[in-house]
């Protein structure tokens, strides 16, 4: 069997700043992000891809940060919840889990936030979800089953799922 | 996790050489099962080759409203390809019924057929596990086994497959392109998934280093009604407990072609040949379609806390067939 270079140097786009790191190939998106360059807002949760957590945007598309390698995001695109206010500004899916209380501990909110603006995204694209009636409708309405099925990889222990669908039908323009 | 050695080619026939020159390299596609696997000391590979560099992310119509869906398409940008929503509801509405938004937007097609199964004691690498270990035994006969197979399974193995996409590709008759050292050749998806027997760790009919290169869907008839449906234990983001996928074509009140797949019965998508057999030229009711399905389900084994799979998959195809055909129940 061939030795292989277990370790490599890469280069992020982090909340627009070019980062480079050197990185054991074991070392995970979000353990780069935490313990390598220390935007500790992407939180681990269950480290298994099941809590939804760790939700990032790579490439402006959510993901979860604890199931891809460092490694293999070379040269791409990160955004964590660090990097969605601009200018001072809360991005309105953060000002909208605000005015809705979508949040009782706080732990799952950056990666419940995340989700979401990208959600909101998917929907502006016409992404269908399991709940449409039908699949080839482009025209998407982010009622409450929508916003319940879009967001259902982001577990929230605490229960808080009533304000967080609030919040996240206030920023998709909906009616709280 | 072990250590291990990266690479990225851009050219299929490198990514090839690279894992046939390792007998313990594995492909990394989007790694959403791959990478869990490896946490849990369940995949210890030497080599990663990550193949998403290479052009096979094409999901496009061909000849005849036929669909190649490249390997390394993501999982979200199939379902929500026009010509996939359109022509091939059933395909959308299973993959969108996997997992998460943020799994679906990583996965990729090919990993979705190669993940492995969600059994407990696969995962849990202190348990007797037949497919992680051959000869161990199997701890889910005598231990948790309410989600496990009714169907073709073996005393050696229980487990299940946990794709939904699969199930929907098994209805529709799909093939598999497969890149190896020396060529490309093609089988059906239904031959791709080895029977479980006395080697439930030998799962598909793949060699070593050998890639998925597209998965390719001969055309549904115009007339055709399809559709994929789910049981789960909770309303979304989880693993079915039960799964139909159906495609349907009545010609003068009489099913012209049926085709009938299952999920979370088998080892693989379970094609139900027997009942489409039984219904192939019938006037389709629902006590035909009943019928059918208990032809079926002579073959199940259930074990002790699975038998409710029975009749909820007899339930599903049945009620799945009446809705298609707008039969009433």
């Amino acid at each position: 069997m061939a030795a292989h270079l277990v370790a490599s140097t890469i280069s992020l786009r982090v909340n627009g700043q070019t980062r480079s790191l050197t990185l054991d190939h074991r070392t995970t998106l979000l353990d780069a992000l935490r313990e390598h360059l220390d935007l500790t807002g992407s939180k681990k949760g269950c480290d298994h891809g099941q809590c939804g957590a760790c939700t990032v945007l790579v490439e402006g598309r959510r993901a979860n940060a604890c199931l891809l390698l460092a490694v293999a995001q070379q040269g791409r695109e990160i955004t964590t919840i660090e990097g969605l206010a601009s200018d001072g500004e809360l991005h309105p899916v953060q000002q909208a889990f605000i005015d809705h209380d979508g949040l009782q501990c706080g732990y799952c909110t950056p990666g419940q936030i995340c989700s979401a603006v990208a959600v909101l995204d998917e929907a502006a694209r016409g992404w269908p979800s399991a709940v449409a009636a039908d699949v080839a409708d482009t025209d998407v309405r982010l009622d409450a089953a929508e916003i319940r099925e879009r967001m259902s990889g982001n577990l929230c222990r605490c229960g808080a799922y009533v304000n967080i669908v609030a919040a996240v039908s206030e920023a998709a323009g909906g009616r709280a | 996790m072990r250590e291990f050695g990266y690479a990225r080619p851009t050219d299929i026939a490198e990514a090839v050489a690279l894992t046939y020159a390792d007998a313990h390299a594995r492909y990394l596609g989007g790694g959403t099962n791959l990478v869990d696997l490896m946490k849990l000391g369940v995949e210890t590979p030497s080599l990663l080759v990550d193949v998403t560099g290479l052009p096979l992310g094409q999901v496009e119509e061909t000849a005849g409203s036929s669909l190649r869906i490249g390997a390394l398409a993501r999982n979200s940008d199939i379902a929500v390809d026009p010509f996939v929503r359109g022509r091939f509801p059933l395909l959308s509405e299973a993959l969108l019924s996997g997992a998460s938004g943020q799994l679906r937007n990583v996965a990729t097609a090919g990993g979705n057929l190669l993940q492995r199964t969600r059994c407990a004691y696969f995962t849990d690498v202190s348990k007797p596990c037949n497919k992680r270990e051959p000869g161990a035994g199997c701890a889910a006969l005598d231990g948790e086994h309410h989600n496990h197979a009714i169907l073709g399974a073996s005393e050696h193995c229980i487990a299940t497959h946990p794709s939904d996409f699969a199930v929907a590709l098994a209805a529709l008759d799909a093939r598999l392109e497969v890149q190896s050292e020396e060529g490309l050749r093609e089988m059906a998806l239904t031959d791709f998934y080895l029977p479980v027997g006395d080697s439930p760790h030998e799962e598909v009919a793949l060699e070593h280093g050998e890639l998925i290169t597209a998965i390719l869907v001969p055309a549904v008839p115009a007339a055709a009604r399809s559709r994929y449906r789910k049981v789960r234990e909770r309303a979304s983001y989880a693993f079915a407990i039960c799964s139909v996928a159906v495609v349907v074509t009545v010609v003068d009140d009489a099913i012209h072609d049926v085709r009938i797949a299952l999920g979370a019965m088998a080892s693989r998508p379970w094609r139900a040949r027997r009942a489409e057999a039984a219904l192939a030229g019938s006037t389709p009711s629902a006590g035909s379609f009943a019928a059918a399905a208990e032809l079926e389900l002579e073959q199940a084994s259930p074990l002790r806390d699975n038998a409710y799979k029975v009749p909820l998959v007899r339930e599903l195809v049945v009620d799945s067939l009446c809705e298609l055909t707008g039969v009433s129940r």
